[in-house]
């Protein structure tokens, strides 16, 4: 690994904190504070499609949403090749977004139900100036079949279309200013199985055809694996492990990697009747317990001790980053 | 002995304009005691129209059931009044929804929903229903059921309140459960300890259960049989060992290799099945897959209805020469 020349970081994310007020009382003041994103820190490099899976809750979309700047970071910085991307300032925003595009969950709710399909795709680069109306025309045409949609789509409206190609057109709009990030917040989740699987081609022939960098959110382990170079695991707001696909999915290191990789159904009859050993539930990030919020689940003796939540993120073997905790890994058990 | 035997059952439900969709066309099911039969298919394919239908639960007066049969211990479900239904549903045939948000009563505590599930059938004096509630709710793995039962659903989490539907559902043992994608809206994690949940519970009382999903890792995990449904009929049906070891429609091929691997090389191009589910209100009468089998098809096929066809003990098959392996 190490003979490799050295790969640039496209994304680095530092110590990302996005805090919520949760209000309260007659007065609607601030009672409490959701820690939905919790001192998160990792890079993306140029040309690689990072993973990121945790369930419900554990703040995965509103750390996707910081990054293209859909929620106000309480702390912490975003790093687009080594400068701060301020969504929030005014100045450079236009800019930066020209950089930085989102695609969606939901098609049917993501595309604007009164716009055809052909001023759905133009729209950005409308407003990014991006050459005159006949010029932009071909472009839409062009976008259109890079998806795999026929150029005559364009004259369309979005109810015409199925769930898949509905993704397909939310992933032309996100493509239409070439930006060199794309962050996509679980965009095969909605799709029925055969439909799924048509996606998840388009995106591994885009990202080879377009050399894009991409951060990729889904809980489905599975299709993370399948499309990822590198997956980072994340439970209650922070990230847990970090690794390339193969080997976390291999080689899991942190209690909860190996929780939520045991409790995958696998279509494969001979492993029937395998299920999770882990109990309970997230806890809510409203009111996170004391100490490690993991332990408790996997019921470890170890857990008792932990007064504090583990913060320090530390590189177990090489590339491969977990997060320091004496009751969830066997780290712990070397040093005890 | 099959405890629900249903034939030929055809339901229909009117568009916009009042016309007539035929969206469950002519589907046989078979449920045993303690035995799981998986539906299996993509949105839109019909399987919880079955399922509503074999409950008469079908929107009235849009859905219709056209023809068909529906054999509940011997008793005909389709012939009987509306207050003899009632009886059944809830009591002899319990049902798990998808959405537990949308099966729960915003506006009354968890344990007032499961005590009415024992009253309504008359199965508990009103005294003593709150104790067999508690009982219920420790069941399903409820922790503190005492004070949880006072609470109401926006206060639970979705796995809990998944499992107050499950309370509710097993409430009067009844012999068979009908659940529709019962974990689809839950994590993976909550979803493994719901399907334990379910299948212990089913065990003990030797209940069948119809289980409707798309995810054949979860059929994989609990079904005993599956039947795989496409644009409103059964394309396959087999032991469920027989449709992932040798299936032999092509649709069933299709999803099975569709679906990415675990352990296997990635980002590689996955196996499609090319084009989209077809509207319901444009098929014909012949082989619905054809068109999408990316095998030639003659035109003649697709206007005869392939007929189901036993090709090993069990096993049956749509047999449709493009979509059917031995044709």
């Amino acid at each position: 690994m190490n003979d490799a020349p050295p790969v640039e970081a496209l994304l680095r994310i530092d110590e990302l904190k996005v805090h919520f007020p949760v209000l309260g009382g007659v007065w609607r003041r601030a009672v409490a504070t959701c820690k939905a994103v919790d001192g998160v820190s990792f890079e993306v490099f140029k040309g690689e499609t990072l993973g990121l899976v945790g369930e419900s809750g554990c703040g995965k979309s509103t750390l996707a949403r910081s990054i293209v700047g859909l929620n106000r970071p309480t702390s912490g910085k975003i790093l687009l090749e080594g400068r701060e991307l301020k969504w929030f300032s005014g100045a450079s925003r236009k800019m930066d977004r020209r950089r930085v595009q989102m695609v969606f969950q939901d098609p049917s709710e993501s595309l604007d139900a009164r716009q055809t399909v052909g001023q759905i795709i133009d729209e950005p680069m409308m407003i990014h100036d991006r050459g005159n109306a006949s010029e932009r025309t071909r472009r839409v045409g062009e976008l259109l079949s890079l998806v795999g949609l026929s150029e005559d789509a364009a004259l369309r409206y979005p109810f015409e279309f199925s769930g898949g190609q509905r993704q397909r057109i939310g992933i032309a709009r996100a493509l239409a200013l070439s930006p060199e990030l794309l962050v996509l917040d679980e965009p095969v989740s909605a799709l029925d199985l055969s439909i799924r699987s048509q996606v998840i081609n388009l995106l591994l022939d885009l990202k080879i055809r377009l050399g894009l960098t991409c951060v990729f959110i889904a809980h489905d382990l599975s299709v993370v694996r399948h499309l990822s170079d590198r997956i980072a695991v994340m439970y209650l707001g922070k990230l847990v492990e970090l690794a390339p696909a193969q080997e976390l999915l291999a080689n899991p290191m942190h209690a909860y990697t190996k929780a939520l990789i045991e409790a995958i159904p696998r279509p494969d009859p001979d492993q029937n009747g395998r299920f999770s050993t882990l109990r309970g539930e997230v806890p809510s990030p409203i009111n996170p317990p004391p100490g490690c919020a993991f332990g408790h689940r996997v019921q470890s003796p170890l857990h008792a001790l932990s007064v504090q939540r583990p913060s320090r993120f530390v590189e177990a073997s090489p590339g491969h980053w977990l997060l320091d905790c004496p009751c969830c890994t066997d780290r712990g058990k070397e040093n005890s | 002995m099959s405890l629900l035997e249903a034939r030929g059952l055809q339901v229909a439900f009117a568009d916009d304009a009042g016309k007539e969709v035929v969206v469950v066309d002519g589907v046989d099911l078979s449920l045993k005691p303690g035995r799981t039969l998986g539906l299996v298919g993509e949105s839109g394919c019909g399987k919880s129209v079955t399922a509503l239908s074999l409950l008469r639960l079908l929107p009235h007066p849009v859905g219709r059931i056209l023809a068909g049969s529906v054999f509940w211990k011997g008793r005909d479900l389709l012939a009987l009044s509306s207050e003899e239904m009632r009886s059944i549903r809830g009591k002899e045939i319990g049902m798990i929804f998808q959405e537990p948000l949308n099966a729960l009563n915003p506006a009354h505590t968890i344990g007032r929903q499961v005590d009415e599930a024992f009253l309504v059938h008359g199965l508990a004096q009103s005294r003593q229903v709150r104790s067999k509630t508690l009982e219920m709710l420790a069941m399903v793995g409820i922790p503190d059921p005492v004070t949880r039962a006072n609470e109401y659903p926006h206060q639970l989490s979705g796995g809990m309140r998944q499992r107050v539907v499950i309370a509710m559902a097993l409430a009067c043992e009844p012999e068979l459960i009908i659940a529709d994608e019962p974990t689809t809206a839950l994590d993976v994690t909550i979803q493994a300890q719901v399907l334990e949940l379910t299948r212990k519970l089913q065990q003990k009382s030797n209940a069948a259960l119809l289980l409707i999903t798309h995810d054949l890792g979860v059929v994989a995990q609990t079904c005993d049989e599956v039947a795989v449904m496409y644009a409103g009929r059964i394309v396959e049906r087999a032991p469920m060992r027989e449709i992932f070891e040798n299936p032999k429609h092509a649709y069933t091929q299709g999803l099975l290799k569709s679906i990415p691997s675990l352990t296997g090389p990635t980002q590689v191009k996955l196996p499609v099945i090319e084009g989209m589910v077809p509207s319901l209100s444009e098929l014909g009468n012949g082989c619905r897959f054809a068109p999408r089998s990316g095998r030639p098809h003659r035109s003649s096929w697709l206007m005869e209805r392939p007929l189901l066809r036993e090709v090993s003990q069990d096993h049956w098959v749509e047999s449709c020469p493009a979509c059917c392996s031995q044709s």
